[in-house]
């Protein structure tokens, strides 16, 4: 192996393969809910504000804003209500970890939603759960139910005076939902068009208009070893300012797909070869790319993904993913990271994630709502042996102008991965379009 | 208007909804709006406007705030639909897996396309976006199941097992 991991613990994991763990009593021999008793009859809710502050964890749905800050945005006029809302919408092509979590371990989040609640002066907390995973809806609402009748919900938790109810909500299908100001107005009962901002939610902008916090499975799970070791021990973990563990969704032409929680800082190529996470490329082939953070960012061919154009080894951190821009770099984004060897169309690839933004635009923005239905149709007929020359240049002009205008942040996640495909792959557009048929 | 006194959800299931309502504070019942969709389409299989009219009287809210909802969401059926409805993902990672066969095999084995029902009514090939399940992919779900890793042998014992 390159590098050598500090500290090569599982934080979100360690236990997860237990034969019961999805039950409370197996969850607690385990040390589960050990942070619930800590937080609630030890610490006061700015002491665990502070905590989670102190261990640099960023928000893991994708956008990595670190979630102390958020959380000290919280606005806490008299007499409002304030709400936490987890956001398990997963829905970014490649990721799957929040669905592993939740499917195998409900207890972690749900240890996690509690001390994150008290911390926030919830009394009521949402996890609004993408509707095609009922079945880990269902998971969820027993433990929830198992938790409540241990005492650990409900009314005067463990005798510390908070309260606090937890449910579970479906949504109907919905990429959009992701966003959190989408997720609150389906919450609310809408179509989930994302909402102008300001306000932000943490403000005025939130659940029916209150102050409200929404935070990824995966960032809430942590918030219980947070509160267990202390947010100091937590930053230890890690490169700078990409602190922690994360759970990484790996698909694609590799030996062993799955989740797989890293300790930040390890290299990609380990990532990929190593025998503990990947294995390797799939029996006889080559890798040719991959799309490090969900579909939604930038694509690297091969030796960029594996080293910085300085001749460094690319890190899986924020900061290394991230290196050169997006002249070279990417993204670590959700951890939704799919691999492909020189087997791929990354023209149809393109074609299948250009496809899932036209999709899954809410149709709110000119620039996204059309856009997205243009690359996706020039995509189409790319692939289908009828590109025109222009068609290249024709999908970065149109990616270049859904760019930054619009409410949210899916028109960029649109133009990204077009532009990238382009911008590394031209070779593979022009010889569709030369040929007039697919490669593949 | 159509009527709506022939659909009625069943006493426990009617409980149900007045669970989710009181998840909320009051007032804002209009929140059970999805979760209680989707308890009426696992009653009638699909959103069919007296559904949608029957649910807005539950909500108390003007149907069309049903309607602009369940058009919103893909999950929800405006049409009549199979007995099984196969959603497949058509998304990168599970092509990168062999989706595309598997669903094309899927197709020719129950003679339909995407958006059709078989002559008897038992099934319906409906394809859908991303689901959470690339590293098992390719995948589909059938009401709340995930099949996961398709091959065109697995697609087979599905549908058998199904058709019984």
């Amino acid at each position: 192996m390159i590098c050598e991991i500090k500290y090569n613990m599982k934080i979100l994991t360690e236990h997860i393969d237990v034969q019961g763990i999805e039950t409370i009593d197996v969850f607690r021999k385990h040390g589960g809910y050990a942070a619930v008793e800590k937080a609630l009859k030890k610490m006061t809710p700015d002491e665990v504000t502070e905590e989670v502050k102190k261990s640099g964890i960023r928000g893991r749905g994708g956008a990595g804003f670190p979630m102390g800050m958020k959380w000290s945005f919280l606005a806490k006029p008299e007499g409002v209500p304030r709400y936490l809302v987890c956001n398990a919408d997963e829905s970014e092509p490649g990721t799957f970890k929040d669905h592993y979590l939740m499917m195998k371990s409900p207890h972690t989040l749900i240890e996690g939603m509690i001390v994150s609640s008290y911390a926030l002066g919830a009394n009521t907390s949402y996890i609004y759960i993408r509707g095609e995973l009922m079945y880990v809806a269902t998971i969820l609402e027993k433990a929830i139910q198992e938790a409540r009748d241990k005492g650990f919900l409900g009314k005067n938790i463990l005798g510390s005076g908070y309260d606090l109810d937890l449910h579970v909500q479906l949504g109907g299908g919905a990429y959009i939902c992701g966003e959190e100001t989408a997720l609150l107005e389906s919450l609310e009962g809408k179509r989930g068009n994302p909402r102008n901002k300001p306000p932000f939610p943490a403000v005025k902008g939130g659940l029916w208009q209150c102050p409200t916090v929404v935070n990824n499975v995966e960032s809430i799970a942590t918030t219980a070893w947070i509160v267990n070791n202390g947010g100091d021990e937590y930053a230890k973990i890690g490169i700078g300012r990409s602190t922690g563990t994360k759970l990484i969704s790996a698909s694609g032409h590799i030996r062993k797909p799955g989740v797989y929680e890293i300790p930040l800082g390890i290299t990609v190529e380990d990532f990929i070869y190593a025998d503990e996470w990947c294995g390797g490329i799939r029996d006889g082939h080559k890798l040719k790319a991959v799309v490090a953070g969900g579909s939604s960012v930038p694509i690297l061919p091969a030796e960029l993904i594996l080293k910085t154009t300085n001749g460094e080894n690319r890190l899986m951190t924020y900061e290394s993913l991230s290196d050169g821009g997006f002249a070279t770099g990417t993204m670590l984004g959700s951890g939704g990271f799919v691999v492909m060897d020189e087997t791929t169309c990354i023209v149809h690839n393109t074609l299948t994630f250009g496809r899932f933004y036209h999709h899954e635009s809410c149709g709110q923005c000119s620039p996204c709502r059309e856009g997205t239905g243009w690359m996706d149709k020039v995509l189409y007929r790319i692939e289908h042996g009828q590109g025109r020359q222009e068609d290249i240049d024709l999908l970065v002009d149109v990616a270049k102008k859904i760019e930054g205008n619009t409410i949210c942040p899916l028109g960029d996640a649109a133009a990204w991965p077009v532009a990238a495909a382009i911008r590394h792959f031209r070779d593979e557009f022009e010889w569709h379009i030369n040929h007039n048929l697919k490669i593949c | 208007m159509t009527n709506t006194q022939t659909i009625q959800f069943p006493a426990d299931t009617l409980e149900k909804v007045h669970e989710i309502i009181k998840r909320y504070p009051e007032g804002k019942q209009k929140s059970a709006l999805l979760p209680v969709l989707h308890l009426a389409q696992a009653e009638w299989k699909w959103c069919s406007p007296e559904v949608m009219d029957y649910v807005a009287s539950l909500l108390n809210i003007k149907p069309i705030e049903v309607y602009e909802v369940a058009s919103f969401y893909t999950m929800f059926h405006l049409e009549p639909v199979g007995d099984h409805v196969i959603e497949y993902c058509r998304t990168g990672p599970c092509c990168l897996m062999g989706g595309v066969e598997v669903y094309d095999y899927l197709k020719t084995k129950l003679g339909i396309d995407t958006g059709e029902t078989t002559t008897d009514g038992k099934f319906t090939i409906k394809e859908v976006e991303c689901l959470a399940a690339c590293g098992w992919g390719p995948v589909f779900q059938i009401r709340e199941k995930y099949y996961m890793n398709l091959t065109t042998q697995k697609v087979d014992e599905i549908i058998e097992e199904l058709s019984k």
